[in-house]
């Protein structure tokens, strides 16, 4: 008997052993992946010039807002700001009922040539958005659409990759129900409203955050489109701005904070549906 | 198995679903990625823009002068650089995330996923600046750190051979969330009895790991792989905010010189043949790894 108890001491001490490793290799991890944004948010708080010390400080040694006051008052950030809340929110609930829409039909109506139809859109996940981007530019440009909010926002407003999630979810709709409504005499729009919406809900709740996400983070096709700079978005700004400011480390660290702000709080907040989204939508995938 | 009968305005239904995202990724997407082609065998430039009468047919000529740059393969071979060393990096470190987020042993796994996820949603053209300070050279933290164990002050956005290892660091430490989420589901999907089959037939953890974990999780892999490749084969933000393609072009990518070229100098006949070529080496990647996925089922 206490032989077999030793080695179940052994297997216990060995365990945890293992375990004191493994919260060693999480802790460190973890400690690397925030300290980037931690030192971000303490430069941003330093006197002009502290975040360039050698050796370098961490912490701030007297904190002041003055960069953050510096970024509203004289280098017009609020602007910046409300115009990419502006692109962001028209981009994401707008892509929400095109992507649903089309991502249920696909899923549910029959059709003539509908597995075709979806085959050939499914190609489109793999084509880079840069090979659209210089015909698209002279496209807007005809339409008039360049250096206006629209030429950013219109491009966004469906994408291949949404429908392709709605798809994926609303094919898990039982088509009885569907077709009961039918029977009752309901109409095409209204049991897509009182029906498949409140089914999908789990799925446009990941779509929409992905989307505005991933709008607000957009950098490239706003900084093409965009020429005026009343009209640029966070990204194109602070892009602009640390080429003007480059010697401003702390002020240019209070334009990252602000600009990671509102994805970080949609992120943390509503983190539930999204971790699930990207989990779900990739195993399907 | 019977089906109701169609009504037949399901067919008219079904098309008012679908027009608005059809004509909107038709017009703004697929037209202009076929109009590419078509401006890739054109003399198009500031002319162009001007007046569109002036573009000629030019035929493979932007096609054979691009092969004849030397400017074009720095960037085709630094965006290589960028994907194949960055690429699977990023998969390493994603696994190892995700099977230490798997183990039994450990709590808190919700916590240490949100962390490990965060730099994800973060946006990259602000992250992008905060590790240009991190990494300068005088007051970087990167080389404070590093004077601790010796190693002298790196240059690392300032020097050709350290630039690009500096951005694929940061992208690293920028995308893993994304795949270690992607993994853990598929560790998740692996059936317990298998462990433990193999646990009683005395195999252990590493010999686990390679006849059981990896085998099953290659779809997940196949996945991941050719979705962090096609994005990094698209590296733009980190260069431009971070070192503008310097030093001496060593951080030039594909899709940078196609800005330049296309929105910067307005020669896009000659960009569109740049965007075009990116296109044909994503394909190219993507069909060899799944080629390869089939070769190994």
């Amino acid at each position: 008997m206490s032989s077999r108890e030793s080695v179940m001491d052994s297997a216990r001490q060995r365990e945890r052993m293992t375990r004191v490793l493994l919260y060693a290799l999480l802790v460190i991890g973890a400690v690397l992946a925030l300290l980037p944004m931690v030192w971000m948010v303490s430069a941003s708080l330093m006197p002009s010039g502290e975040a360039s010390s050698v050796p370098p400080h961490f912490f701030p040694s007297s904190p002041t807002l003055e960069h953050y006051t510096n970024l509203f008052t004289r280098l017009n950030l609020g602007r910046y700001f409300l115009n990419s809340a502006f692109v962001a929110v028209v981009v994401t609930s707008a892509s929400l009922i095109i992507n649903a829409m089309a991502g249920y039909a696909f899923a549910k109506l029959r059709f003539r040539g509908r597995d075709r139809l979806f085959r050939v859109l499914s190609t489109g996940l793999v084509l880079p958005v840069q090979v659209a981007m210089l015909p698209l530019f002279l496209l807007l440009k005809n339409m008039g659409l360049i250096n206006t909010y629209w030429g950013v926002i219109i491009p966004g407003l469906a994408s291949i990759f949404g429908i392709f999630l709605v798809r994926q979810y609303a094919l898990s709709i039982p088509d009885e129900m569907l077709d009961a409504a039918r029977v009752d005499g309901a109409s095409e729009l209204r049991i897509f409203w009182s029906i498949v919406v409140p089914g999908i809900m789990p799925i446009l709740a990941t779509l929409s955050i992905w989307t505005f996400l991933a709008t607000w983070n957009d950098f490239m096709w706003p900084l093409i489109v965009l020429s005026d700079a009343s009209r640029y978005t966070l990204p194109v700004a602070l892009a602009n701005l640390s080429g003007e400011h480059v010697q401003d480390i702390e002020l240019m660290m209070a334009g990252s904070v602000l600009t990671i702000i509102p994805v970080m709080l949609v992120f943390l907040f509503l983190q539930r549906y999204y971790i699930q989204g990207v989990m779900a939508g990739s195993v399907k995938g | 198995m019977a089906r109701l009968r169609i009504p037949s305005e399901a067919n008219t239904a079904a098309w008012f679903f679908l027009a608005p995202a059809l004509l909107l990724i038709g017009v703004f997407f697929f037209l202009p990625v076929a109009a590419s082609l078509l401006l890739s065998v054109t003399d198009f430039d500031l002319y162009g823009i001007a007046d569109p009468g002036n573009t000629r047919f030019v035929g493979l000529q932007n096609y054979s002068k691009l092969l004849q740059t030397p400017d074009f393969w720095t960037a085709l071979r630094n965006t290589f650089y960028f994907a194949f060393v960055g690429g699977p990096l990023t998969i390493a470190v994603a696994l190892g995330a995700a099977l230490l987020l798997s183990s039994k042993l450990v709590r808190f796994k919700g916590l240490f996923r949100t962390i490990y996820f965060t730099p994800f949603v973060t946006t990259l053209v602000a992250v992008a600046i905060v590790w240009r300070y991190l990494y300068h050279t005088r007051y970087g933290l990167f080389n404070y750190a590093l004077s601790y164990v010796g190693i002298g002050p790196i240059d690392w956005l300032g020097d050709p051979q350290w630039a690009m290892p500096a951005i694929i660091l940061m992208a690293v430490w920028k995308s893993f969330g994304y795949n270690m989420l992607i993994f853990i589901a598929g560790l998740q999907s692996i059936p317990e009895e298998l462990y433990d089959a193999a646990e009683i037939d005395g195999a252990g953890p590493i010999r686990r790991f390679f006849s059981i974990t990896l085998p099953m999780l290659m779809p997940t892999l196949v996945f991941v792989s050719v979705v962090t490749m096609i994005g990094y084969f698209q590296l733009f933000a980190e260069p431009y905010v971070m070192t503008q393609g310097g030093p001496l072009r060593s951080t030039t990518s594909v899709v940078l010189l196609m800005y330049e070229e296309g929105f910067r100098w307005w020669r896009m006949g000659y960009a569109a043949a740049i965007a075009f070529v990116l296109f044909v080496v994503i394909l190219i990647a993507t069909l060899l790894q799944f080629r390869l996925q089939k070769e190994r089922a």
